[in-house]
């Protein structure tokens, strides 16, 4: 079993369009969506809800006004400044425990966080993993990691090939969670000045972690400069560039619908789509492990 | 005045609202223009600011004198985040686990752990003529942006327009980007997924108690249910701007919109008159 995780360093670059394309166009596969911030696969996949699980983690502190003798201690020792006139601000908590272990009179307890559900459902195109952080919380890289868990559980018992992930935006926690151990990390990005700026951070970060590598450049002809320069960057940093995508409107017109363009309509996008997921189970196929 | 910019998903134009507006109120007022998208901040490339302060952001993180330590796990048991285990007369740190809460430095009965800086991150800040510029950027391979986040929001000038350039999402270093502003300024487009990310991002602001508003952008694609939305829950769109191929192309190569377009100026100058409003008429009605 092979797993891509598609990634963007900033979103909007048609990241999740892509990933709805492959869903449709690669066989054995599981599919899971790792932006569990804000989800956008099931727009294009419209699963049918099959399980329901809570994800708890992490804990938030609580002082009982009734035993606290406002000596002042647990605000004196937190380092996030979450607690003013003897009452815990949730947001800023970071459940670390410090006030609750030095409390003298034991008015704290640490309760647990429910921080949000991860589903899996089926879609047309195969079993889909996907999860909701609830607002507000942390952890979504510890999310993230449950979302991939549960995907390859779900890969090996049904003997997929492949494991196809829709990446979180950013370069921090949650991507770092996305990566580890992946066999392959396609990068999508577009040829504006931030859009190169983002890929050379996420591109860092891949390499930092030693992640194989490859870069899809979408709306490419919207600066064709700018396309050239993204080549040449990969050049140097011995980064294949796989496809580019022309600019088309018929993207948001099959997300509008519903449908993984490929099955929307048959022009130069999807043949160029085609083509990249041939290249990337190709790349997944010849990473032996 | 703090302003905030965020999108429930990135890519819809936060960046481009962002410093659009710091440009155009740039001329009415004191500005300043705060890049929290300390993952990949983008700001700078549009406002080409001089940059004359960098200060590293770093987190406190534990080290422990073996010759103190007496292996009794203490410190192992009462880590949050398991960055500190303690195997048979060893002590392992993991550092990129670690929070900085400083509970096992304070709680070791050995006295055996000292605190030492850890690098996650810098702060730069600059000027572009009158207008001030910070912004904060994640080192490479670390998972903590809160700190850094904090740091450059420290830098908050209390008499300026503090705009904020905030991280796309609805997680932890969204909402402290977020916190304390007295406005959010939600950026979306007419598609699927940008309602979809709409509707957390409001959800975000009202969990937050900061009002918002919403900008529009790449009018002309996708289908007129984020307006239907925003009329149904009496969200004010406060600006659409259209899909256009001159402000695509500006934007691909990093040149500010208000510069070469000036009639925008305006048109964002509009944005915070209207944004006046609705505070001066929010104020009004909570003092009634
Ligand atoms: S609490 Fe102190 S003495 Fe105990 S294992 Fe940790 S460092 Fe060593
Ligand atoms: S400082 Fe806090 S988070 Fe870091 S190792 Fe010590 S207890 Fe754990």
């Amino acid at each position: 079993m092979r797993e891509v995780v598609v990634l963007s360093g900033k979103g909007g670059t048609g990241k999740t369009s892509i990933v709805g394309a492959f869903a449709a166009l690669a066989q054995h596969k599981i599919l899971a969506d790792c932006d569990v911030d804000a989800a956008d696969l099931h727009l294009i996949l419209r699963p049918e809800l099959k399980e329901k699980h809570e994800f708890w983690s992490g804990q938030t502190a609580f002082i009982d006004r009734g035993v606290c003798t406002e000596c002042g201690l647990c605000r004196d020792v937190c380092r996030f400044q979450a607690i003013d006139n003897w009452i815990v601000d949730p947001v800023s908590c970071e459940g670390c425990g410090f006030c609750y272990h030095v409390c003298p009179v034991q008015a704290i307890t640490m309760q647990e966080n429910l921080a949000g559900h991860w589903f899996l459902s089926e879609t047309r195109y195969g079993p889909l993993v996907h999860a909701r952080l609830d607002i507000a919380q942390e952890n979504s890289g510890k999310l993230v990691a449950m979302v991939r868990k549960q995907a390859r559980k779900v890969a090996e018992s049904e003997e997929a090939s492949y494991i196809i992930s829709d990446g979180p935006p950013g370069i921090g926690c949650p991507v770092i969670s996305s990566l580890s151990g992946t066999d392959l990390a396609l990068l999508v990005t577009e040829p504006s000045l931030s859009g190169i700026h983002d890929l050379e951070r996420i591109l860092d970060v891949c390499q930092h972690f030693g992640i194989t590598t490859m870069v899809c450049i979408n709306k490419y002809d919207i600066n064709e400069d700018n396309t050239r320069r993204i080549e040449r960057y990969c050049l140097t940093q011995g980064v294949e560039v796989a496809a580019r995508i022309p600019f088309d409107n018929v993207i948001t017109e099959a997300m509008v619908h519903g449908v993984p363009v490929v099955d929307y309509t048959d022009n130069g996008v999807t043949h160029e789509l085609e083509r990249l997921w041939k290249l990337v189970e190709t790349r997944l196929n010849r990473k032996s492990k | 005045m703090i302003i905030s910019v965020a999108s429930g998903k990135g890519g819809t134009g936060k960046t481009l609202v962002a410093t659009n507006l710091a440009l155009s109120l740039n001329d009415v007022s004191k500005v300043q223009l705060l890049d929290c998208d300390v993952e990949e901040p983008n700001a700078h490339i549009f406002i080409e600011p001089v940059i004359t302060r960098r200060e590293t952001v770093s987190i406190p993180v534990p080290v422990v004198d073996e010759d103190k330590c007496t292996y009794c796990g203490l410190c192992a048991e009462i880590c949050a985040y398991n960055a500190i285990t303690v195997i048979k007369e060893h002590v392992l740190v993991f550092h990129e686990l670690c929070h900085g809460c400083g509970a096992c430095s304070y709680l070791c009965p050995e006295r055996a752990i000292s605190e030492q800086k850890k690098e996650i991150g810098v702060v730069e800040s600059g000027q572009l003529g009158e207008m001030s510029f910070v912004h904060g950027k994640l080192n490479v391979g670390q998972a903590m942006a809160v700190p850094v986040i904090k740091k450059v929001k420290e830098k908050i000038e209390p008499d300026a327009i503090a705009i904020i350039d905030v991280s796309p999402g609805t997680s932890c270093p969204v909402i402290e980007s977020i916190k304390d502003s007295d406005f959010c300024i939600l950026v979306t487009e007419p598609t699927p997924f940008g309602l979809n990310d709409l509707v957390l991002a409001v959800e975000t602001t009202r969990k937050l108690n900061v009002p918002c508003g919403v900008v529009i952008n790449r009018v002309g694609i996708g289908d007129g249910r984020v307006k239907a939305y925003c009329q149904e829950n009496n969200i004010k769109v406060l600006l659409e701007i259209p899909l256009d191929t001159t402000i695509a192309r500006l934007y691909s190569e990093g040149l500010p919109l208000v510069t070469y377009m000036s009639s925008w100026r305006e048109e964002f100058v509009g944005l915070y008159r209207l944004i006046q409003e609705r505070l001066h008429e929010g104020s009004r009605s909570t003092k009634r």
